[in-house]
């Protein structure tokens, strides 16, 4: 079995989830590269967007912002933010991935602030950027992230950006589309779903080498488990090539695993 | 229309359009050269307490000589539109010069890290803070673009982005779905970095337009920076190319790099050993204003702070950046190659 990290692990996981022909908005980093790892090997026509305007580039190397040139580098279409943003509002965008500073049990996200005072919070992050919009718009939001309790909290300081909000009909009680909502969190101790009854995060593989007290442990919520809890399958040699290759020869990404 | 919940947060610009239309009514539609410099131009148009709008995306083509200069003039109490701001809210938070912002995006530099003197600002107290969203704010870009007060979106809902925002919750007439009415967003001026534009102020850009379509006609005032004049005639034969027009624009300043340290699309690409150096200083606030002295109270102008960087040599090692020549040297060929 190949030798691999788990930042490899996680963008692996991540990538098999893009199926041909479907739409995804990404950012930087780890999102990108499973994009990309996607496109190389299961999904050829996987059409990939940056909320700055980018359509479909076939990207030379990672991008470092998600306007830069990189991300619309012999692209199919030099386009515009309220573009992209209206393509996801119109229900034309599959999936979206998102990273935070907190999330909670029902993938609610937190990227704004730690503290009590709106005005002076302890520590100010960058805001919703695009995360808000691509989580209230593209059908399956999913969240690439390391596992530990300070980020996997019960409650968030600020809620920046919707997961299932309370539970089960919560969003469309907000008013926001029905049918759209976290998908996975793929973190790099296990695989999670949300529970259909309650919305709840759900473990529904472990990865290998891993034990559920250890994921529990780093989780300052109760997680649900799948019946069918299963083993997370790893990278195969032919991810880890083509990731370690040509997505990222650099180790940009794969070298913070 | 039945309307639901308020945010709570403050408005600091007036959605009001039949004001604005007073205002456009008024604005010159003369087509007259409008070529000026970048310090007569912030003299001129950026009084303290203006609300600012920076086209582009953070650090890519974002108009660096205008917002240094800004600092230079030690312009006070502005407000400013945190729209995918990471460079230029980095720059104006520096120099001191925010007291209010609608933020969308501020404080980071995407991958790059937090920017210390813009958490600073933001966590003191010092810069009063509205929540948004980046499409939020494009689409408030849009409302005043249109011409209409208010623009009905699906984001932001049940969250506390929307709670500390100043949208309001609002019915459809027509489905009676729950819909975020977002006010128009009309700044008091634009600044927008292009590749070319000519001495009118008809401008073209190439590459991704981000949120500048909808901000060149949101703002009252628009001052443009430009990669290159060029001759008018050349507007004329492809007026498709033309992504602002010249009765928008209030001032046209020829700024070669104009975007440096940013990224310029098809020009040149970001210092990003320049923006590291940007977010080490500001670990300390000493290091921070020697920091500030030498490179932008020091100099005179936006090239003086060119030559301080490298000059053009460093400028020839971005182009080639930009365009992987790098790359094509070693004999790697392209992507997919």
């Amino acid at each position: 079995m190949p030798e691999y990290n788990k930042m490899e692990l996680m963008i692996c996981l991540a990538a098999r989830y893009l199926e041909d022909g479907s739409t995804v908005v990404v950012g930087t980093g780890a999102p990108c590269a499973a994009a990309m790892l996607a496109q190389r090997i299961y999904a050829p026509d996987l059409m990939v967007l940056f909320e700055a305007g980018g359509f479909g580039p076939l990207l030379p190397s990672m991008p470092i912002s998600v306007g830069d040139s990189r991300t619309f580098y012999r692209g199919l279409v030099a386009g515009s933010m309220p573009d992209i943003m209206e393509h996801c509002q119109r229900g034309m965008v599959d999936y979206t991935f998102l990273g935070g500073a907190q999330i909670d049990m029902y993938g609610n996200i937190n990227s704004t602030l730690i503290g009590s005072d709106y005005q002076r919070p302890q520590v100010r992050f960058p805001g919703s950027g695009g995360a808000n919009d691509l989580a209230s718009l593209c059908w399956r939001t999913m969240m690439i992230t390391p596992q530990d309790r300070r980020r996997f909290t019960p409650k968030l300081d600020f809620i920046t950006t919707p997961g299932y909000l309370t539970g089960k009909g919560a969003r469309e009680a907000a008013g926001l589309p029905p049918g759209t909502g976290p998908y996975k969190v793929i973190t790099d101790l296990c695989v999670i779903g949300f529970d259909e009854e309650t919305k709840r995060m759900k473990v529904e593989s472990v990865h290998p080498g891993v034990t559920r007290e250890q994921i529990q442990a780093n989780t300052g919520f109760e997680l649900l488990w799948a019946d069918d809890l299963g083993t997370s399958e790893p990278p195969t040699e032919e991810e880890l090539r083509m990731l370690r290759q040509e997505v990222d020869p650099y180790r940009y990404v794969i070298g913070r695993g | 229309m039945v309307t639901g919940p308020r945010g709570e947060g403050k408005l600091f610009t007036d959605p009001d359009v039949d004001r604005a239309r007073e205002f456009f009514r008024r604005k010159s539609r003369k087509m007259v050269p409008k070529v000026t410099t970048v310090r007569e131009a912030v003299e001129r148009f950026i009084p303290d307490g203006t609300y600012i709008a920076t086209g582009g995306f953070g650090a890519n083509r974002i108009s660096t000589a205008v917002l240094h200069e800004i600092v230079r003039q030690r312009k006070r109490n502005l407000a400013f539109a945190g729209h995918t701001t990471t460079h230029d809210c980095q720059i104006l938070t520096a120099g001191g010069c925010v007291n209010r912002c609608d933020v969308a995006y501020v404080v980071g530099l995407e991958a790059r890290g937090l920017s210390r003197a813009a958490r600073r600002a933001f966590e003191s107290g010092e810069v009063e803070v509205t929540e948004w969203t980046n499409a939020a704010l494009a689409w408030r870009f849009k409302a005043a673009a249109m011409g209409v007060p208010f623009l009905p979106v699906r984001v932001m809902l049940g969250t506390d982005t929307m709670r500390k925002s100043a949208a309001v919750e609002i019915e459809c007439p027509f489905t009676g779905t729950k819909l975020v009415a977002l006010p128009a967003l009309f700044p008091d001026v634009a600044i927008i970095h292009v590749h070319r534009a000519d001495v009118y102020g008809n401008c073209q850009i190439d590459g991704i337009m981000i949120s500048d379509l909808d901000l060149a006609r949101a703002a009252k005032r628009v001052i443009i920076t430009t990669e290159r004049l060029i001759p008018h005639e050349e507007i004329r034969q492809n007026p498709n190319a033309t992504a602002i027009p010249y009765f928008l624009v209030d001032a046209v300043i020829e700024v070669p790099y104009g975007s440096y340290p940013g990224n310029m699309p098809y020009e040149y690409f970001s210092d990003e050993d320049h923006l590291r150096l940007w977010l080490e200083v500001e670990r300390d606030e000493a290091k921070l204003a020697a920091f500030l002295d030498k490179y932008i109270y020091g100099v005179k102008d936006f090239t003086e702070y060119l030559e301080l960087c490298g000059g053009i040599e460093r400028m020839r090692q971005l182009r080639a950046t930009e365009y992987l020549l790098d790359r094509e040297a070693r004999g790697e060929g392209g992507p997919y190659a």
